[in-house]
């Protein structure tokens, strides 16, 4: 018996062991297919296999890295954006939660402004952007509009879609203790619905980097969107490909913590 | 006067595509302290009938009246178990049973004691700030009967809340039931469509016929029954032949293939 033990610890043992060798090479591959692009990217760029104006090189987007590091310029248009980006997903969830509250207070006015509401979502959202910025002004609140107004709707629709579905055998619990509809909402619709409204907040962020960047195409003053406009215009591909790098990076940041988030709330 | 009179209610549901009558003509009168059971089979209008009386519908016609009084305006007089226990599963075992006080602006440190020594008394100690989902069926069932119970109402509508129990557990809940409700004084109405459950927990049986939901008979415990607890009178001689007899009445209400 005490054999057959000390063969299943070996079995497990064995079981860990090749999980981890396994782990091992995922990791390699990843790795590897990240040094081939890059490697790859560069050398081609260096025996002139694709036009280094155009893709510039690895190299050149390192040295022009630093430069903009050393004279603030990156950090002080990446701070700019991504403040936008912020205040962008987080109002837009916010107000499409809140659109989301009022259509399921009022049946009616859901009902109403169903129609609308197909349409707004319908339509391609960035195609406001020229409507926000003589509205608004060339400046940040314009461009926050934007990171907001492309996940309102959508939000709106699915953070109402779980109020409905929350059982309506809570509501009727809370009903039978003589709850009004604000307490309803407050003690079953809302916290059940937590876990829908977390994950808005993670689509959101990828959605409000592009209303974001778009924005900053539009107004053309500040942050990475104008960076790589204007590297566009004048024709240096090196600070687009930065501009794309760094967005990449900061973005999937920004991703992860929000999933921590999500990890953390939905875990209690 | 009854406690609680049922008189004369009709309620139909409206769809798009049909009036559908759910129950017809329902007259009951019942007393203080009474547990009657509302059996039949299903689509008979039971679970209509106690949302009525819970005052979540209002009926097409009729009225019912409590302790004289009509039901609108009246506020958690009533307490209702549905056939889960519905335990918010992000409130702690403590916020839930005291949502009902809170609800009602019943709270404070008098209520709040009463609610957490009940708690005991069901034989949960211990428990107070975990969550339902640590819970077995069984433990939350009974938090779910301490929620209502805390609000003191002076009905309980029991909507079938042992038919999401094992057995074992359902029988050994029907015991906690039973004796709680004698304890307290309490007047309820048991939603089932088990006869045993009905006849062992009951003082009376009220059979309804299905489409329209009507009253076919009523059925008086007999005195014997009624002092036992559910266990012991499901093992009581009368048990049987009782059980017959709605068996037989019920079996009579299907309708016959030819």
């Amino acid at each position: 018996m005490n054999q057959g033990k000390n063969n299943v610890n070996l079995l497990h043992k064995n079981f860990l062991h090749s999980r981890t060798i396994e782990k091992r090479w995922v990791r390699f591959y990843q790795l590897l297919i990240f040094l081939l692009f890059f490697s790859g990217w560069e050398f081609s760029s260096q025996q002139r296999w694709i036009d280094p104006l155009l893709f510039s090189s690895p190299s050149k987007i390192w040295v022009l890295f630093l430069k903009k590091i050393q004279d603030g310029s990156l950090l002080s248009n990446l701070s700019v954006t991504l403040t936008e980006t912020i205040f962008g997903f987080i109002l837009g969830t916010l107000l499409g939660t809140l659109l989301a509250a009022l259509l399921w207070w009022s049946p009616m006015f859901s009902k109403i402004i169903d129609p609308y509401l197909v349409v707004l979502n319908a339509m391609p959202k960035v195609a406001l952007g020229p409507i926000l910025i003589v509205a608004l002004g060339p400046g940040y609140p314009s461009i926050i509009a934007m990171g907001a107004i492309i996940s309102i709707i959508i939000t709106t629709i699915v953070v109402y879609t779980s109020f409905k579905e929350v059982d309506p055998n809570y509501l009727k619990v809370l009903q039978t203790f003589g709850a009004t509809r604000f307490q309803c909402f407050k003690e079953a619709i809302l916290p059940a619905s937590f876990p829908t409204i977390i994950s808005t907040l993670k689509v959101n962020v990828g959605l409000s980097w592009v209303g974001v960047i778009v924005g900053e195409f539009l107004v053309s003053s500040k942050g990475l969107g104008y960076f790589i406009i204007y590297g566009f215009q004048v024709f240096n591909f090196t600070l687009v490909f930065l501009s794309l790098m760094v967005i990449a990076v900061v973005a999937t940041i920004m991703y992860q913590l929000v999933e921590l988030l999500e990890k953390k709330l939905i875990k209690e | 006067m009854s406690f609680l009179a049922i008189k004369d209610v009709h309620h139909t549901y409206f769809t798009k595509a049909s009036a559908t009558t759910a129950l017809s003509e329902i007259t009951i009168q019942v007393e203080e302290g009474e547990f009657v059971s509302f059996l039949g089979p299903s689509g008979c209008g039971k679970t209509t009938l106690l949302s009525i009386i819970a005052g979540l519908i209002k009926p097409t016609q009729g009225t019912i009246l409590l302790e004289n009084k009509p039901l609108s305006g009246i506020k958690n007089q009533i307490g209702y178990m549905l056939q889960q226990d519905y335990l918010f599963p992000w409130k702690t075992i403590e916020e839930n049973i005291l949502l009902g006080l809170k609800l009602s602006k019943q709270l404070n440190d008098t209520t709040k004691l009463a609610a957490l020594d009940l708690l005991k008394q069901m034989g949960l100690s211990g428990i107070e700030k975990q969550l339902p989902k640590q819970l077995s069926g069984g433990m939350r069932q009974r938090a779910a009967l301490v929620r209502t119970l805390a609000t003191e109402p002076k009905l309980l509508m029991l909507d079938e809340p042992f038919s999401a129990l094992d057995y074992q557990t359902k029988l050994k809940l029907e015991d906690l039931v039973s004796k709680t409700l004698d304890t307290f004084g309490k007047t309820a109405i048991l939603v089932t469509h088990d006869i045993g459950e009905a006849i062992a927990m009951s003082d009376r049986v009220v059979l309804f016929s299905p489409s329209p939901g009507r009253i076919h008979k009523v059925f008086e415990m007999p005195g014997e029954l009624k002092q036992l607890s559910p266990f012991n009178a499901r093992n009581h001689e009368a048990f049987s032949s009782i059980f017959q007899t709605i068996w037989k009445e019920l079996d009579s209400l299907e309708p016959r293939e030819e």
